[in-house]
Protein backbone atom coordinates (compact mmCIF):
# COMPACT_ATOMS: atom_id res chain seq x y z
CA UNK A 1 0.00 0.00 0.00
CA UNK A 2 2.76 2.38 1.16
CA UNK A 3 4.73 1.03 -2.14
CA UNK A 4 1.84 2.47 -4.40
CA UNK A 5 1.07 5.74 -2.51
CA UNK A 6 4.72 6.78 -3.50
CA UNK A 7 4.04 6.49 -7.20
CA UNK A 8 1.05 7.98 -6.96
CA UNK A 9 3.19 11.30 -5.49
CA UNK A 10 6.24 10.44 -8.22
CA UNK A 11 3.38 10.88 -11.39
CA UNK A 12 1.85 14.11 -10.08
CA UNK A 13 5.59 15.47 -9.19
CA UNK A 14 6.36 14.65 -13.30
CA UNK A 15 3.20 16.06 -13.57
CA UNK A 16 3.61 19.48 -12.17
CA UNK A 17 7.19 19.63 -13.22
CA UNK A 18 5.72 19.28 -16.77
CA UNK A 19 3.68 21.81 -16.66
CA UNK A 20 5.90 24.34 -14.53
CA UNK A 21 9.52 23.78 -15.69
CA UNK A 22 9.00 25.68 -18.93
CA UNK A 23 7.50 28.69 -17.00
CA UNK A 24 10.30 28.28 -15.00
CA UNK A 25 12.79 28.49 -17.78
CA UNK A 26 11.13 31.11 -19.93
CA UNK A 27 11.54 33.36 -16.34
CA UNK A 28 14.83 32.16 -15.19
CA UNK A 29 16.38 33.03 -19.04
CA UNK A 30 15.29 36.65 -19.05
CA UNK A 31 16.91 37.78 -16.22
CA UNK A 32 19.98 36.74 -18.38
CA UNK A 33 22.30 39.15 -20.56
CA UNK A 34 21.17 38.10 -24.61
CA UNK A 35 24.89 36.94 -24.85
CA UNK A 36 24.70 34.68 -22.29
CA UNK A 37 21.61 33.07 -23.49
CA UNK A 38 23.00 32.91 -27.15
CA UNK A 39 26.23 31.93 -25.99
CA UNK A 40 25.11 28.88 -23.31
CA UNK A 41 20.97 28.31 -24.52
CA UNK A 42 18.26 29.07 -22.32
CA UNK A 43 19.12 29.32 -18.88
CA UNK A 44 18.10 27.13 -15.73
CA UNK A 45 18.50 29.24 -12.93
CA UNK A 46 18.16 33.18 -12.08
CA UNK A 47 20.61 35.31 -13.54
CA UNK A 48 21.81 39.03 -12.20
CA UNK A 49 20.06 41.16 -15.00
CA UNK A 50 16.57 40.74 -13.60
CA UNK A 51 16.00 44.71 -12.88
CA UNK A 52 17.54 45.65 -15.98
CA UNK A 53 15.78 43.16 -18.21
CA UNK A 54 12.62 44.57 -16.56
CA UNK A 55 13.07 47.84 -16.43
CA UNK A 56 13.57 48.18 -19.87
CA UNK A 57 10.85 45.80 -21.24
CA UNK A 58 8.31 47.96 -19.36
CA UNK A 59 9.43 51.57 -19.74
CA UNK A 60 11.66 51.80 -22.52
CA UNK A 61 10.37 52.52 -25.88
CA UNK A 62 10.13 50.59 -28.89
CA UNK A 63 8.35 49.84 -32.08
CA UNK A 64 7.92 51.70 -35.42
CA UNK A 65 6.47 54.77 -33.56
CA UNK A 66 9.33 54.29 -30.54
CA UNK A 67 6.04 54.87 -28.82
CA UNK A 68 5.44 51.39 -27.17
CA UNK A 69 6.43 49.88 -24.17
CA UNK A 70 5.08 46.74 -21.68
CA UNK A 71 2.95 49.25 -19.40
CA UNK A 72 0.80 50.51 -22.48
CA UNK A 73 0.52 46.98 -23.41
CA UNK A 74 -0.43 45.86 -20.31
CA UNK A 75 -2.50 48.46 -19.70
CA UNK A 76 -4.31 47.62 -22.96
CA UNK A 77 -4.59 43.97 -22.57
CA UNK A 78 -6.15 45.25 -18.77
CA UNK A 79 -8.68 47.03 -20.59
CA UNK A 80 -9.40 44.00 -22.93
CA UNK A 81 -9.89 41.69 -19.92
CA UNK A 82 -12.33 44.10 -17.49
CA UNK A 83 -14.07 45.38 -20.87
CA UNK A 84 -14.53 41.88 -22.48
CA UNK A 85 -15.67 40.22 -18.86
CA UNK A 86 -17.63 43.13 -17.37
CA UNK A 87 -19.74 44.06 -20.71
CA UNK A 88 -20.08 40.04 -20.97
CA UNK A 89 -22.12 39.53 -17.44
CA UNK A 90 -23.77 42.85 -18.06
CA UNK A 91 -25.49 41.60 -20.99
CA UNK A 92 -25.94 38.27 -20.67
CA UNK A 93 -27.31 38.26 -16.78
CA UNK A 94 -30.23 40.74 -18.19
CA UNK A 95 -30.66 38.72 -21.13
CA UNK A 96 -30.91 35.38 -19.10
CA UNK A 97 -33.01 37.12 -17.26
CA UNK A 98 -35.77 37.69 -20.27
CA UNK A 99 -35.24 34.04 -21.41
CA UNK A 100 -35.80 32.65 -18.30
CA UNK A 101 -38.29 34.60 -16.41
CA UNK A 102 -40.43 36.00 -18.88
CA UNK A 103 -43.23 34.65 -20.92
CA UNK A 104 -43.04 36.77 -24.52
CA UNK A 105 -43.83 35.11 -28.01
CA UNK A 106 -40.58 36.02 -29.59
CA UNK A 107 -38.75 34.74 -26.58
CA UNK A 108 -37.68 30.89 -27.95
CA UNK A 109 -37.25 32.41 -31.27
CA UNK A 110 -34.38 34.92 -29.55
CA UNK A 111 -33.29 32.17 -27.30
CA UNK A 112 -32.27 30.06 -30.63
CA UNK A 113 -30.58 33.07 -32.44
CA UNK A 114 -28.27 33.57 -29.28
CA UNK A 115 -28.07 29.79 -29.19
CA UNK A 116 -26.41 30.14 -32.79
CA UNK A 117 -24.02 32.15 -31.94
CA UNK A 118 -22.46 29.63 -29.87
CA UNK A 119 -21.81 27.40 -32.80
CA UNK A 120 -19.40 29.49 -34.80
CA UNK A 121 -16.27 30.97 -33.21
CA UNK A 122 -14.92 33.75 -34.40
CA UNK A 123 -11.96 32.36 -35.88
CA UNK A 124 -14.59 30.86 -38.71
CA UNK A 125 -15.72 34.37 -39.80
CA UNK A 126 -12.57 36.69 -39.24
CA UNK A 127 -12.41 38.06 -42.58
CA UNK A 128 -16.48 39.17 -42.71
CA UNK A 129 -16.42 40.10 -38.97
CA UNK A 130 -13.12 42.66 -40.15
CA UNK A 131 -14.71 43.97 -42.60
CA UNK A 132 -18.17 44.86 -40.86
CA UNK A 133 -15.86 46.06 -37.84
CA UNK A 134 -13.88 48.60 -40.21
CA UNK A 135 -16.74 50.00 -42.38
CA UNK A 136 -18.59 51.14 -38.96
CA UNK A 137 -15.05 53.05 -38.32
CA UNK A 138 -14.27 50.27 -35.32
CA UNK A 139 -10.72 49.50 -36.34
CA UNK A 140 -8.05 51.14 -33.95
CA UNK A 141 -10.59 50.99 -31.23
CA UNK A 142 -11.10 49.61 -27.91
CA UNK A 143 -14.92 49.62 -28.84
CA UNK A 144 -14.14 47.89 -32.06
CA UNK A 145 -11.19 45.33 -29.80
CA UNK A 146 -14.16 44.52 -27.43
CA UNK A 147 -17.26 44.52 -28.69
CA UNK A 148 -17.55 41.84 -31.81
CA UNK A 149 -15.99 39.33 -28.80
CA UNK A 150 -18.77 39.81 -26.78
CA UNK A 151 -20.90 38.64 -29.50
CA UNK A 152 -20.49 34.78 -28.54
CA UNK A 153 -23.17 34.09 -25.61
CA UNK A 154 -21.36 31.79 -23.71
CA UNK A 155 -22.14 34.04 -20.26
CA UNK A 156 -25.47 33.80 -20.98
CA UNK A 157 -25.91 30.25 -21.17
CA UNK A 158 -23.87 29.98 -17.94
CA UNK A 159 -26.80 32.15 -16.51
CA UNK A 160 -29.46 31.04 -18.22
CA UNK A 161 -28.15 27.67 -16.40
CA UNK A 162 -28.18 29.24 -13.13
CA UNK A 163 -31.31 31.29 -13.28
CA UNK A 164 -32.67 27.81 -13.99
CA UNK A 165 -31.68 26.12 -10.83
CA UNK A 166 -32.76 28.85 -9.18
CA UNK A 167 -35.77 27.11 -7.03
CA UNK A 168 -39.70 28.27 -8.56
CA UNK A 169 -40.91 29.34 -4.59
CA UNK A 170 -38.41 31.89 -4.45
CA UNK A 171 -40.32 33.77 -7.53
CA UNK A 172 -43.31 32.68 -6.02
CA UNK A 173 -42.58 34.30 -2.53
CA UNK A 174 -41.49 37.54 -3.96
CA UNK A 175 -44.68 37.75 -5.81
CA UNK A 176 -46.94 37.35 -3.07
CA UNK A 177 -44.64 39.79 -1.10
CA UNK A 178 -45.69 42.25 -3.87
CA UNK A 179 -41.88 42.23 -5.81
CA UNK A 180 -42.15 43.35 -9.42
CA UNK A 181 -40.05 41.87 -11.94
CA UNK A 182 -37.01 45.17 -11.58
CA UNK A 183 -36.96 44.90 -7.76
CA UNK A 184 -36.75 40.62 -7.87
CA UNK A 185 -33.65 41.20 -10.39
CA UNK A 186 -32.02 43.62 -7.97
CA UNK A 187 -32.73 42.32 -4.91
CA UNK A 188 -33.27 39.08 -5.11
CA UNK A 189 -31.69 37.16 -8.32
CA UNK A 190 -28.40 39.52 -8.45
CA UNK A 191 -27.48 38.73 -4.83
CA UNK A 192 -27.96 34.62 -5.50
CA UNK A 193 -25.78 34.96 -8.51
CA UNK A 194 -23.09 36.50 -6.40
CA UNK A 195 -20.47 33.57 -6.66
CA UNK A 196 -21.65 32.78 -10.29
CA UNK A 197 -21.22 36.39 -11.28
CA UNK A 198 -17.75 36.05 -9.78
CA UNK A 199 -16.42 32.84 -10.95
CA UNK A 200 -17.72 34.13 -14.20
CA UNK A 201 -16.13 37.46 -14.53
CA UNK A 202 -12.42 35.45 -13.35
CA UNK A 203 -13.12 32.83 -16.57
CA UNK A 204 -13.97 35.51 -18.89
CA UNK A 205 -11.10 38.30 -17.89
CA UNK A 206 -8.83 35.28 -18.42
CA UNK A 207 -10.45 35.09 -21.74
CA UNK A 208 -10.87 38.25 -22.89
CA UNK A 209 -6.79 38.75 -21.80
CA UNK A 210 -5.29 36.03 -23.78
CA UNK A 211 -7.42 36.42 -27.41
CA UNK A 212 -4.86 37.11 -29.59
CA UNK A 213 -6.31 36.65 -33.42
CA UNK A 214 -8.88 39.24 -33.41
CA UNK A 215 -6.43 42.18 -31.62
CA UNK A 216 -3.84 41.10 -34.77
CA UNK A 217 -6.47 41.40 -36.98
CA UNK A 218 -8.23 44.80 -35.66
CA UNK A 219 -4.94 47.28 -34.58
CA UNK A 220 -2.59 48.80 -36.83
CA UNK A 221 -1.93 51.49 -34.32
CA UNK A 222 0.44 50.16 -32.28
CA UNK A 223 -1.20 52.52 -29.02
CA UNK A 224 -3.43 49.41 -29.14
CA UNK A 225 -1.67 46.46 -28.92
CA UNK A 226 -2.35 44.13 -26.08
CA UNK A 227 0.82 42.54 -24.71
CA UNK A 228 0.03 39.13 -25.82
CA UNK A 229 -0.28 40.39 -29.54
CA UNK A 230 2.94 42.28 -28.49
CA UNK A 231 4.93 39.24 -28.26
CA UNK A 232 4.11 38.17 -32.46
CA UNK A 233 5.80 41.85 -32.73
CA UNK A 234 9.16 41.16 -30.85
CA UNK A 235 9.24 37.67 -32.62
CA UNK A 236 9.44 39.93 -35.66
CA UNK A 237 11.95 41.82 -34.41
CA UNK A 238 13.89 39.09 -32.93
CA UNK A 239 15.12 38.41 -36.39
CA UNK A 240 16.92 41.72 -37.43
CA UNK A 241 18.71 42.26 -34.34
CA UNK A 242 22.50 41.21 -34.38
CA UNK A 243 22.54 40.06 -31.24
CA UNK A 244 18.50 38.60 -30.53
CA UNK A 245 17.19 40.21 -27.44
CA UNK A 246 16.09 37.10 -26.27
CA UNK A 247 16.17 38.06 -22.82
CA UNK A 248 13.71 40.83 -23.25
CA UNK A 249 11.51 38.48 -25.56
CA UNK A 250 11.52 35.71 -22.56
CA UNK A 251 10.70 38.81 -20.54
CA UNK A 252 7.89 40.51 -22.65
CA UNK A 253 6.21 36.05 -22.42
CA UNK A 254 6.52 36.00 -19.13
CA UNK A 255 4.72 39.37 -18.82
CA UNK A 256 2.17 38.38 -20.74
CA UNK A 257 1.05 35.43 -18.69
CA UNK A 258 1.45 36.41 -15.20
CA UNK A 259 -1.66 39.00 -14.63
CA UNK A 260 -4.05 35.90 -15.84
CA UNK A 261 -1.85 33.79 -13.92
CA UNK A 262 -2.14 35.75 -10.69
CA UNK A 263 -5.97 36.47 -10.98
CA UNK A 264 -6.71 32.32 -11.24
CA UNK A 265 -3.99 31.51 -8.30
CA UNK A 266 -5.79 33.81 -6.19
CA UNK A 267 -9.53 32.99 -6.61
CA UNK A 268 -9.03 29.42 -7.72
CA UNK A 269 -11.86 28.42 -5.31
CA UNK A 270 -14.31 30.63 -7.55
CA UNK A 271 -12.62 29.64 -10.88
CA UNK A 272 -12.57 26.08 -10.59
CA UNK A 273 -16.27 26.09 -9.28
CA UNK A 274 -17.28 28.47 -12.45
CA UNK A 275 -15.44 26.26 -14.97
CA UNK A 276 -17.00 23.13 -13.59
CA UNK A 277 -20.35 24.74 -13.26
CA UNK A 278 -20.65 25.59 -16.59
CA UNK A 279 -20.42 21.97 -17.67
CA UNK A 280 -24.23 21.34 -16.44
CA UNK B 1 -38.28 27.41 -18.69
CA UNK B 2 -39.86 29.03 -15.26
CA UNK B 3 -43.58 27.22 -14.74
CA UNK B 4 -43.75 31.06 -12.59
CA UNK B 5 -42.67 34.27 -15.14
CA UNK B 6 -43.68 37.48 -15.46
CA UNK B 7 -46.04 38.76 -18.31
CA UNK B 8 -44.73 41.83 -19.71
CA UNK B 9 -45.12 43.61 -22.98
CA UNK B 10 -41.83 45.64 -23.12
CA UNK B 11 -39.94 44.97 -20.51
CA UNK B 12 -38.20 41.57 -21.82
CA UNK B 13 -37.50 42.67 -25.10
CA UNK B 14 -35.74 46.19 -23.29
CA UNK B 15 -33.52 43.17 -21.35
CA UNK B 16 -32.35 41.29 -24.48
CA UNK B 17 -32.02 43.95 -27.18
CA UNK B 18 -28.22 44.36 -26.34
CA UNK B 19 -27.52 41.00 -26.29
CA UNK B 20 -29.38 40.52 -29.89
CA UNK B 21 -27.98 44.00 -31.21
CA UNK B 22 -24.12 42.75 -30.68
CA UNK B 23 -25.16 39.29 -32.19
CA UNK B 24 -27.04 40.65 -35.25
CA UNK B 25 -23.95 43.55 -35.85
CA UNK B 26 -20.68 41.07 -34.95
CA UNK B 27 -22.39 37.26 -35.60
CA UNK B 28 -25.23 37.47 -38.37
CA UNK B 29 -24.04 40.15 -40.42
CA UNK B 30 -20.38 38.57 -40.98
CA UNK B 31 -21.59 35.12 -41.22
CA UNK B 32 -24.29 35.95 -43.68
CA UNK B 33 -21.66 38.65 -45.18
CA UNK B 34 -19.60 35.08 -45.17
CA UNK B 35 -21.63 32.93 -47.27
CA UNK B 36 -22.75 35.69 -49.67
CA UNK B 37 -19.06 36.20 -50.62
CA UNK B 38 -18.49 32.16 -50.74
CA UNK B 39 -20.22 32.75 -53.99
CA UNK B 40 -18.71 35.28 -55.12
CA UNK B 41 -15.62 35.89 -57.20
CA UNK B 42 -13.91 39.36 -56.23
CA UNK B 43 -11.05 40.74 -58.01
CA UNK B 44 -7.90 41.40 -57.00
CA UNK B 45 -8.81 44.82 -56.22
CA UNK B 46 -11.90 44.31 -54.42
CA UNK B 47 -13.78 46.97 -56.95
CA UNK B 48 -16.25 44.32 -58.44
CA UNK B 49 -17.15 40.69 -58.13
CA UNK B 50 -19.30 38.25 -60.14
CA UNK B 51 -21.42 35.59 -58.64
CA UNK B 52 -19.56 32.35 -59.22
CA UNK B 53 -22.07 29.46 -57.90
CA UNK B 54 -20.38 26.68 -56.28
CA UNK B 55 -16.90 27.73 -58.14
CA UNK B 56 -14.86 28.76 -55.18
CA UNK B 57 -16.26 25.34 -53.23
CA UNK B 58 -15.39 23.34 -55.99
CA UNK B 59 -11.77 25.01 -55.89
CA UNK B 60 -11.30 24.65 -52.35
CA UNK B 61 -12.37 21.03 -51.88
CA UNK B 62 -10.09 20.50 -55.26
CA UNK B 63 -7.61 21.78 -53.55
CA UNK B 64 -4.70 19.47 -52.75
CA UNK B 65 -3.20 21.93 -49.89
CA UNK B 66 -6.80 21.83 -48.56
CA UNK B 67 -6.82 18.24 -48.71
CA UNK B 68 -3.58 18.23 -46.76
CA UNK B 69 -4.87 21.31 -44.46
CA UNK B 70 -7.69 18.74 -43.52
CA UNK B 71 -5.91 15.41 -43.12
CA UNK B 72 -3.16 17.42 -40.65
CA UNK B 73 -6.41 19.01 -38.60
CA UNK B 74 -8.15 15.40 -38.19
CA UNK B 75 -4.58 13.95 -36.89
CA UNK B 76 -3.48 17.46 -35.16
CA UNK B 77 -7.11 17.63 -33.12
CA UNK B 78 -6.94 13.62 -32.33
CA UNK B 79 -3.82 13.65 -30.98
CA UNK B 80 -3.88 16.59 -28.89
CA UNK B 81 -7.44 15.91 -27.28
CA UNK B 82 -5.97 12.19 -26.96
CA UNK B 83 -3.05 12.70 -25.23
CA UNK B 84 -4.38 16.04 -23.02
CA UNK B 85 -7.09 13.71 -21.69
CA UNK B 86 -5.04 10.50 -21.19
CA UNK B 87 -2.19 12.60 -18.98
CA UNK B 88 -5.03 15.21 -17.44
CA UNK B 89 -6.96 11.88 -16.64
CA UNK B 90 -3.76 9.97 -15.24
CA UNK B 91 -3.20 13.30 -12.67
CA UNK B 92 -6.61 13.64 -11.96
CA UNK B 93 -6.74 9.80 -10.62
CA UNK B 94 -4.08 9.85 -8.90
CA UNK B 95 -4.25 13.37 -7.55
CA UNK B 96 -8.14 11.83 -6.14
CA UNK B 97 -6.50 9.22 -4.71
CA UNK B 98 -4.16 10.74 -2.04
CA UNK B 99 -4.67 11.66 1.18
CA UNK B 100 -1.74 14.51 2.02
CA UNK B 101 -0.96 17.67 -0.37
CA UNK B 102 -3.79 17.18 -2.34
CA UNK B 103 -4.53 20.53 -2.75
CA UNK B 104 -1.06 21.59 -3.09
CA UNK B 105 -0.97 19.51 -6.20
CA UNK B 106 -4.15 21.07 -7.41
CA UNK B 107 -3.58 24.30 -7.59
CA UNK B 108 -0.09 23.44 -9.25
CA UNK B 109 -2.01 21.93 -11.94
CA UNK B 110 -4.46 23.96 -12.35
CA UNK B 111 -3.03 27.50 -13.20
CA UNK B 112 -1.18 27.02 -16.51
CA UNK B 113 -5.05 27.11 -17.76
CA UNK B 114 -4.18 31.07 -17.43
CA UNK B 115 -1.15 30.85 -20.12
CA UNK B 116 -2.63 32.28 -23.94
CA UNK B 117 -2.25 30.00 -26.49
CA UNK B 118 -0.28 32.47 -28.24
CA UNK B 119 2.42 32.73 -24.76
CA UNK B 120 2.21 29.00 -25.05
CA UNK B 121 3.90 28.79 -28.42
CA UNK B 122 6.08 31.51 -27.53
CA UNK B 123 7.33 29.61 -25.11
CA UNK B 124 7.70 26.86 -27.41
CA UNK B 125 9.47 29.00 -30.03
CA UNK B 126 12.21 29.88 -27.28
CA UNK B 127 12.45 26.31 -26.43
CA UNK B 128 12.61 24.39 -29.49
CA UNK B 129 14.84 26.72 -31.13
CA UNK B 130 17.80 25.46 -33.15
CA UNK B 131 20.37 27.72 -31.40
CA UNK B 132 19.18 28.34 -27.40
CA UNK B 133 16.82 25.58 -27.48
CA UNK B 134 17.02 22.80 -24.18
CA UNK B 135 14.48 20.70 -26.02
CA UNK B 136 16.08 20.80 -29.24
CA UNK B 137 19.65 19.96 -27.74
CA UNK B 138 17.91 17.33 -25.90
CA UNK B 139 16.45 15.49 -28.91
CA UNK B 140 19.36 16.11 -31.06
CA UNK B 141 21.74 14.12 -28.31
CA UNK B 142 19.23 11.26 -28.43
CA UNK B 143 20.45 10.92 -32.03
CA UNK B 144 16.99 12.40 -33.78
CA UNK B 145 18.12 15.07 -36.35
CA UNK B 146 15.37 17.28 -35.11
CA UNK B 147 15.19 19.87 -37.61
CA UNK B 148 11.42 21.91 -37.32
CA UNK B 149 12.16 24.63 -40.11
CA UNK B 150 12.53 21.88 -42.31
CA UNK B 151 10.82 18.92 -41.38
CA UNK B 152 6.79 18.87 -41.54
CA UNK B 153 6.95 15.71 -39.02
CA UNK B 154 9.28 17.54 -36.66
CA UNK B 155 7.67 20.66 -36.81
CA UNK B 156 3.95 18.80 -35.99
CA UNK B 157 5.50 17.49 -32.88
CA UNK B 158 6.24 20.86 -31.90
CA UNK B 159 2.79 22.12 -32.43
CA UNK B 160 1.35 19.23 -30.84
CA UNK B 161 3.33 19.16 -27.70
CA UNK B 162 2.51 22.99 -27.14
CA UNK B 163 -1.00 22.49 -27.51
CA UNK B 164 -0.86 19.60 -25.31
CA UNK B 165 0.76 21.24 -22.66
CA UNK B 166 -1.81 24.04 -22.82
CA UNK B 167 -4.61 22.18 -22.67
CA UNK B 168 -3.83 19.78 -19.50
CA UNK B 169 -5.04 21.75 -16.87
CA UNK B 170 -8.53 22.34 -18.11
CA UNK B 171 -8.88 18.47 -18.47
CA UNK B 172 -7.72 17.85 -15.06
CA UNK B 173 -10.01 20.51 -13.46
CA UNK B 174 -13.19 19.04 -15.13
CA UNK B 175 -12.01 15.08 -14.72
CA UNK B 176 -11.33 15.80 -10.93
CA UNK B 177 -14.07 17.41 -10.51
CA UNK B 178 -16.76 14.48 -12.05
CA UNK B 179 -14.08 11.95 -10.45
CA UNK B 180 -15.34 13.46 -6.95
CA UNK B 181 -18.87 13.67 -7.97
CA UNK B 182 -18.84 10.21 -7.68
CA UNK B 183 -20.85 9.40 -4.47
CA UNK B 184 -18.99 7.92 -1.77
CA UNK B 185 -21.39 5.12 -1.52
CA UNK B 186 -20.80 3.84 -5.12
CA UNK B 187 -16.98 3.85 -4.29
CA UNK B 188 -16.54 1.77 -1.56
CA UNK B 189 -19.52 -0.48 -2.47
CA UNK B 190 -16.88 -0.98 -5.81
CA UNK B 191 -13.20 -1.26 -3.32
CA UNK B 192 -15.21 -4.42 -1.76
CA UNK B 193 -16.26 -6.08 -4.87
CA UNK B 194 -13.28 -5.10 -6.78
CA UNK B 195 -10.02 -5.58 -4.98
CA UNK B 196 -8.06 -4.78 -7.97
CA UNK B 197 -7.42 -0.96 -8.66
CA UNK B 198 -6.68 -1.18 -12.57
CA UNK B 199 -9.88 -3.73 -13.03
CA UNK B 200 -12.40 -1.21 -10.73
CA UNK B 201 -10.73 1.68 -12.83
CA UNK B 202 -12.22 0.15 -16.09
CA UNK B 203 -15.85 -1.52 -14.78
CA UNK B 204 -16.96 1.50 -12.40
CA UNK B 205 -14.87 4.52 -12.48
CA UNK B 206 -14.10 5.06 -16.21
CA UNK B 207 -18.23 4.65 -17.03
CA UNK B 208 -19.50 6.81 -14.14
CA UNK B 209 -16.61 9.14 -15.44
CA UNK B 210 -17.94 8.97 -19.31
CA UNK B 211 -20.48 12.05 -19.45
CA UNK B 212 -17.88 14.42 -18.03
CA UNK B 213 -15.44 12.47 -20.46
CA UNK B 214 -17.41 13.23 -23.42
CA UNK B 215 -17.56 16.81 -22.36
CA UNK B 216 -14.45 16.75 -22.10
CA UNK B 217 -13.87 15.74 -25.83
CA UNK B 218 -15.86 18.21 -27.00
CA UNK B 219 -13.53 21.25 -25.50
CA UNK B 220 -10.88 20.11 -26.84
CA UNK B 221 -11.86 18.90 -30.42
CA UNK B 222 -13.00 22.59 -30.20
CA UNK B 223 -9.61 23.54 -28.53
CA UNK B 224 -7.42 21.97 -31.40
CA UNK B 225 -9.57 23.71 -34.26
CA UNK B 226 -9.99 27.26 -32.96
CA UNK B 227 -7.66 27.86 -30.21
CA UNK B 228 -4.38 26.36 -31.17
CA UNK B 229 -4.71 29.57 -33.73
CA UNK B 230 -2.27 31.19 -31.31
CA UNK B 231 0.54 28.49 -30.93
CA UNK B 232 0.07 28.05 -34.82
CA UNK B 233 0.60 31.38 -35.64
CA UNK B 234 3.34 32.00 -33.37
CA UNK B 235 5.53 28.66 -34.05
CA UNK B 236 5.19 27.76 -37.43
CA UNK B 237 2.86 30.45 -39.26
CA UNK B 238 1.66 26.82 -41.15
CA UNK B 239 5.11 25.96 -42.19
CA UNK B 240 7.16 24.26 -43.63
CA UNK B 241 4.85 24.48 -46.68
CA UNK B 242 1.43 24.03 -45.30
CA UNK B 243 2.20 21.19 -43.68
CA UNK B 244 1.30 22.44 -39.96
CA UNK B 245 -1.29 24.82 -41.11
CA UNK B 246 -5.01 23.59 -40.02
CA UNK B 247 -8.08 24.39 -41.59
CA UNK B 248 -8.61 27.48 -39.18
CA UNK B 249 -5.21 28.46 -39.96
CA UNK B 250 -6.11 28.34 -43.69
CA UNK B 251 -8.71 30.75 -43.49
CA UNK B 252 -6.65 33.42 -42.21
CA UNK B 253 -3.79 32.94 -44.25
CA UNK B 254 -5.84 32.57 -47.44
CA UNK B 255 -8.07 35.34 -46.94
CA UNK B 256 -5.66 37.78 -44.66
CA UNK B 257 -2.82 37.04 -46.23
CA UNK B 258 -3.29 36.17 -49.51
CA UNK B 259 -6.13 38.07 -50.19
CA UNK B 260 -8.17 34.99 -51.72
CA UNK B 261 -11.78 36.73 -50.22
CA UNK B 262 -14.26 33.88 -52.33
CA UNK B 263 -12.01 30.72 -51.53
CA UNK B 264 -11.76 31.52 -47.80
CA UNK B 265 -15.33 32.48 -47.68
CA UNK B 266 -15.88 28.84 -48.92
CA UNK B 267 -13.53 27.03 -46.52
CA UNK B 268 -15.14 29.68 -43.54
CA UNK B 269 -18.86 27.92 -44.98
CA UNK B 270 -17.46 24.46 -45.14
CA UNK B 271 -15.85 25.13 -41.13
CA UNK B 272 -19.29 26.08 -40.07
CA UNK B 273 -21.26 23.35 -41.54
CA UNK B 274 -18.51 20.90 -39.91
CA UNK B 275 -18.63 22.65 -36.64
CA UNK B 276 -22.89 22.55 -36.76
CA UNK B 277 -22.72 18.70 -37.92
CA UNK B 278 -20.18 18.44 -34.39
CA UNK B 279 -22.97 19.43 -32.10
CA UNK B 280 -25.81 17.96 -33.84
CA UNK B 281 -23.40 14.76 -33.29
CA UNK B 282 -22.75 15.97 -29.67
CA UNK B 283 -26.60 16.51 -28.77
CA UNK B 284 -27.40 13.12 -30.54
CA UNK B 285 -24.84 11.21 -28.28
CA UNK B 286 -25.74 13.71 -25.20
CA UNK B 287 -29.22 12.71 -25.22
CA UNK B 288 -28.97 9.02 -26.26
CA UNK B 289 -25.85 7.36 -25.10
CA UNK B 290 -24.83 8.84 -21.77
CA UNK B 291 -27.51 8.19 -18.97
CA UNK B 292 -26.74 7.13 -15.56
Amino acid sequence: MHRIKLTDHLILIFGVLFLLLPIWVVFASSTHRPETILNQGLQFWIGDYFWETYSAVLFDNTGFTEAVNAVLMLKNSLILGLGFSVGKILISTIAAYAIVYFRFPAGSFFFWIIFSSLLLPLEVRIIPSYEVVSKLGMLNSYTGLILPLIASATATFFFRQFYKSVPEEILEAARIDGAGPFRFFVDILLPLSKTMIAAIFIIMFVVGWNQYLWPILMTTDESYFTVVMGIKQILNDLEGNRIPQYNKALALSFLAMLPPVMVVLIFQRWFVKGLVESEK
Amino acid sequence: MKRQQFDSSTLPYLLIAPQLAIIFIFFVWPAAQAVYQSFMLEDPFGLASQFVGFDNFIDVVSNEHYARSALFTALFSGLVAFLSMAIALLLAVKADGILHGQSAYKIMLTWVYAVAPAVAGMMGVFLFDRSIGPLNHLFNATGWPFNPQLDVFDASVTVILVSVWKQISVNFIYFLAGLQSIPRAVREAALIDCRNGFRRFWTVTLPLLAPTGFFVLVINITYAFFETFGVIDTMTRGAPGGGTATLVYKVYQDGFLGADIGGSSAQSVILMILVLGLTIVQFRVLEKRIHY
